[in-house]
């Protein structure tokens, strides 16, 4: 670095005060040209904001909204082809147009970076620690060497990597996601930037650690003083870490104000389905969600007015004419004015006061003055009440039962003669039943076992222990036909509706396949395909297309059209909305439950977001370490968790509402689960535990010494496996 | 780690045993030696041939087994039998080596640095001028066999030296013929003649290396931790040299010393072209000779390298990948 320039960078240090916007974005656009005759992406039109000194902005936006390419436009980050017009100043010094040399000098010393996947983002062949210090290095090639591992080792230790100085050596395979993670925000805290950009950093995590992360987030912030600009598709996060929030879609932004107005009166349509598309974890199951018909427009082929008007329940035909700019609520030109006003004229954003709130909508308006929410201005779908649940649940007939189910998976080591150093206890003894007509929601982190005994119930062979019982026939006694024929009352739905469809096979090929395996009638076949596309709200004629012409949300749905297509009784979904954007997932979940409503289904749901499974599960079993630690009805647990896990997990969640959210307490549990090959004697969950700390030591030998079995507890439909449960308000 | 590499050390001596025996047995059954002596001018009686054959452990009449019993037990002393005129093939074999080694240590290390250097940039400049240009230049080599760059190679050679009056360009032999002088004057002749044939060998080379490299990089250059090291404040140079370069050399390196391995057969036809008396031209010379010796001798000293560069490659992948060290 030459004199000069720390010259600059001090007197851009030294120049700030309190207001004055540390990173100010105007008017930026980011194209990447078509290549081969391909239309030119537009991926960022026309955004602006500002970030100052201890202020926390939120971008929020769906995948494709622009909203990362905007941050790694700023960061300089984007491949040469692509074409950035605008203004991106740090402590007012313009940055569009440095060469890569000039930029590299900012990144990572006065602007700095966390990304989303913590998995891939540390170079595998380096040490954690050198990669840190090669952060403070690349600024300042004269600190020696020892300083630099010193200062690497001191901001392990500040983003609570326990024993810093040994693991300083460790590789990034030997750390866990949440503690990868922690390495990318001590590598963006190494140089005391004055601006983070945090692009979703918490969403490839678990919510026990996504809450750390949260944790170490303010921390950060607080011992950096930085701005921070958090780019997130997840409601509940921001809500009670940022101070502003800038909602994108389609490239623009389209509303931005302070946190609590747009949390409570947003004033933009489509901020308003976000919000209300939302399964809520503090709310009780309440009819429908509200669905966002359609999807987004693609970035090559933008409608003229808009974007958002193809989808918008109060569209009007002065929204097509041209797209509605920026400006503070109320001042929209009015439609007179629109009609005049020549059409796809370029929108023109009211740049002034950084806090106001602004919205893209011509109504904005009329929305403000009639004070409507999304349930006024979005229809609701009715959803019926399921037959089945008038008797009552004893009675029903039941569709799957699981005892003691137990699959350990052999560690073996060496190539030529493998022989056995452990066990992977991946499901460890767990019960459950499903009853006619009712959703079981499966819950747990990654790793806790969810998707292994989904494998075992689906593989409908004997259990290595325990048993399992489909529509009351124990699987370990069925004949090779008996399977095939159980297998039709039994379907599953997939988690990524990216990779479980066949490219190469057309929708109705996917859908018939079950049948044809089964033997229907051809003719019977073509008009069942048919009724399943309509009954999953498709068309008939999407019957000859392939899987790539469709979006998440309609693949997911071709994927519940082939799981239903023999009539089967009982559903397993594996994660089927965890892919999908929040408009579409509240879409997919109101058809999940308006089938179980006019078809009796019974599901078994694997999920791990929680607010979903309050939202449509009746009953819930909450597993950890290849075990069930709670079960009973969703109204309970979820109201007054009594095992220590459920309670963190819920305290985890962060709620889609600033004000709650900013009064909660979270319970931040410590460290990562342990591993399925050593789980710790007695009690899985001690070595985590909130509550064994305040135990005296006779109660905690007991957790240490005996495992805990699954007891009712509450006198309702609610089992834990704990020593000392605790009846207690939910959320 | 020891104990695995001891195991695989273990594994690789039963391969070679059994390579050179297989290689022993298949020469001993199918060259005819005797035809050799038969052919010689004057005729040598029968029993001359006979006692010659018998000397050299190589008479047909003698049971298979034991003539294999007799050659193996040398072999696991260090006698590897005498070739045909009666030479020692141990001393021999040594002396092949040296040349052939030479000649391609030089080859393989240049083709495969060019080959990396250019694979590389190519992938950083995909679908750009270079990378066309790079790729064009590695299908024509690949697509052309050794044996014709070699000869075109040396016919460009001796016009150029007719154009220029000179021999500016040396295609034939390791050395000049009777050439005296200083020790320098030696080196600088030898380095002569080195030129050519190491760079028909190199050329191959680059060529695989380049198409390698370039699909490693590929692979590595939209990654994360490029991106990563970018955000930290590198240029994006310096992230793609130190982060991506460096990730993607792991899989090449190890394919680099297996080509060294298969080289000391592979560059037969450079060595025999180039007039070059090294391992390839001296096999093929004494399965013409009918030498059983000699040929199990070279299968015996190909095995060891092949046997050589894998377990060079496997040290070599546990430490450039520290995901791979348990």
């Amino acid at each position: 670095m030459s004199t000069d320039t720390v010259a600059a960078h001090r007197a851009a240090h030294s120049g700030h005060t309190g207001d004055t916007p540390v990173l100010e974005v105007t008017d930026l656009t980011v194209t990447f040209p078509g290549t081969n005759g391909n239309p030119d992406v537009h991926a960022v039109r026309g955004v602006g904001y500002s970030v100052s000194r201890g202020e926390v902005l939120g971008i929020v936006g769906e995948s494709g909204s622009g909203k990362s390419v905007s941050s790694m436009a700023a960061m300089g980050l984007l491949p040469d082809h692509a074409r950035i017009t605008g203004s991106v100043r740090l402590h007012g010094e313009e940055l569009l147009g440095l060469d890569d040399r000039a930029m590299a000098r900012k990144r990572g010393r006065v602007i700095s970076m966390v990304f989303q996947d913590p998995l891939s983002g540390l170079t595998p062949v380096y040490t954690v620690g050198d990669q840190l210090a090669e952060a403070v290095l690349v600024h300042d090639a004269r600190t020696p060497k020892a300083q630099a591992r010193a200062r690497a080792v001191e901001l392990l230790d500040l983003v609570g990597i326990p024993n810093p100085a040994s693991r300083y050596r460790s590789f990034p395979h030997e750390f866990s996601g949440g503690m990868r993670q922690r390495v990318m925000i001590a590598m963006a805290m190494a140089n005391h930037p004055d601006v983070i950009i945090c692009d979703e950093p918490t969403t490839a995590l678990d919510v026990t650690i996504q809450a750390q992360i949260l944790d170490l987030l303010r921390t950060a912030r607080r011992e950096t003083g930085a701005a921070i600009v958090m780019i997130t598709h997840d409601l509940g996060v921001v809500a009670g870490f940022v101070d502003r929030v800038l909602v994108m879609y389609a490239g623009r932004a389209v509303e931005t104000g302070g946190v609590d107005q747009i949390y409570h009166g947003s004033r933009m349509p489509y901020t308003m389905g976000l919000l209300g598309a939302v399964p809520r974890v503090d709310a009780e199951r309440r009819g429908a969600l509200v669905p966002v018909r359609g999807n987004p427009p693609s970035p090559s082929d933008l409608p003229t007015g808009c974007t958002f008007a193809p989808r918008c329940p109060i569209a009007e035909p002065e929204c097509e004419r041209s797209e509605p700019a920026l400006l503070a609520v109320g001042s929209q030109p009015s439609r007179d004015d629109v009609r005049d006003s020549r059409p796809g004229a370029p929108p023109e954003d009211d740049t002034g006061g950084a806090g106001a709130h602004r919205s893209a909508c011509l109504r904005s308006g009329e929305i403000a003055r009639n004070r409507w929410t999304a349930l006024d201005i979005y229809p609701v779908p009715e959803i019926p009440e399921p037959a089945a649940s008038a008797a009552p649940r004893a009675d029903r007939p039941e569709m799957l039962r699981v005892t003691g189910l137990v699959k350990h998976h052999p560690l073996t080591k060496g190539t030529v003669f493998k022989r056995r150093v452990g066990t992977v206890y991946a499901v460890d003894g767990i019960d459950f039943d499903i009853r006619e007509g009712e959703t079981l929601a499966l819950v747990g982190e990654s790793g806790c076992g969810k998707s292994s005994t989904l494998m075992e119930i689906m593989g409908l062979h004997e259990p290595q222990r325990g048993r399992v019982e489909v529509m009351g026939r124990d699987t370990a006694g069925l004949s090779r036909s008996d399977r095939f024929r159980l297998r039709r009352d039994m379907q599953i739905v997939f988690q990524d509706p990216m990779s479980s469809l066949d490219p190469r096979m057309t929708v109705f090929e996917i859908i018939s396949e079950p049948l044809r395996t089964h033997g229907t009638p051809r003719a019977e076949t073509t008009a069942r395909v048919y009724e399943l596309l309509r009954l999953v709200g498709l068309d008939t004629e999407h019957a000859t297309r392939f899987p790539a012409e469709f979006s998440g949300g309609q693949r997911q749905r071709i994927g519940i059209a082939r799981a239903l297509a023999l009539e089967p009784r009982l559903l397993v979904l594996d994660e089927p909305v965890s892919a999908l954007d929040v408009s579409i997932q509240a879409g997919v979940v109101n058809l999940l439950e308006e089938l179980q409503a006019r078809l009796g289904l019974s599901y078994l749901f694997v999920a791990h977001d929680l607010s979903v499974v309050r939202h449509v599960a009746d009953r819930v079993a909450v597993m950890y370490l290849g075990r069930i630690v709670e079960i009973g009805d969703t109204e309970f647990v979820y109201t007054r968790p009594s095992h220590p896990y459920t309670q963190a997990l819920l305290s985890a969640i962060p709620i889609p509402d600033p004000e709650k959210e900013r009064a909660r307490t979270h319970i931040v549990l410590d460290a990562d689960p342990p591993s399925p090959a050593d789980p710790p004697s007695g009690c899985g969950f001690r070595t985590r535990c909130q509550k064994f700390g305040t135990l005296s030591e006779p109660e905690q030998e007991q957790c240490v010494s005996d495992e805990p079995l699954v007891t009712p507890v509450n006198r309702g439909d609610q089992a834990v496996a704990c020593h000392f449960p605790e009846r207690q308000a939910g959320v | 780690m020891g104990k695995f590499l001891a195991r695989r050390m273990l594994n690789y001596v039963v391969l070679v045993f059994i390579a050179t025996s297989f290689a022993y047995v298949l020469a001993a059954t199918h060259l005819d030696p005797r035809a050799y002596f038969e052919q010689m001018q004057p005729p040598p009686s029968p029993e001359a041939v006979n006692d010659q054959l018998d000397s050299l452990n190589l008479n047909d009449e003698t049971p298979i087994a034991e003539r294999y019993a007799t050659w193996m037990s040398g072999v696991l002393t260090g006698d590897f039998g005498r070739n045909i005129q009666g030479g020692d093939v141990a001393s021999q074999m040594w002396m092949k080596a040296g040349v052939t080694l030479r000649l391609i240590t030089v080859a393989t290390l240049l083709g495969s640095a060019v080959g990396i250097a250019v694979g590389a940039y190519a992938a950083v400049r995909q679908y750009r001028g270079f990378d066309k240009a790079a790729t064009a230049a590695s299908f024509v080599v690949l697509s052309i066999p050794t044996v014709v760059i070699a000869i075109v190679v040396q016919v460009i050679a001796s016009s150029v030296n007719d154009g220029l009056g000179t021999q500016l360009l040396r295609y034939s032999g390791e050395y000049s013929a009777g050439f005296d002088g200083t020790w320098w004057e030696l080196l600088l002749n030898r380095l002569h003649h080195a030129m050519l044939p190491t760079f028909v060998l190199a050329v191959a080379l680059f060529a695989a290396f380049a198409r390698y490299q370039r699909n490693m990089m590929l692979d590595v250059l939209g990654a994360d931790f490029v991106r990563t090291a970018m955000a930290k404040g590198l240029t994006r140079r310096q992230a793609l040299f130190k982060h991506a370069l460096r990730t993607a050399l792991i899989p090449t390196i190890t394919y680099f010393t297996f080509t060294f391995g298969a080289l000391v057969a592979g560059a037969t036809f450079t060595e025999k072209i180039y007039g070059w008396h090294g391992m390839g031209a001296w096999l093929i010379d004494s399965i013409f000779r009918h030498d059983v010796h000699v040929v199990a001798a070279v299968s015996w000293f190909m095995a060891i390298t092949i046997m050589a560069a894998s377990f060079l490659s496997d040290l070599l992948y546990a430490w450039l990948d520290p995901r791979v060290r348990v």
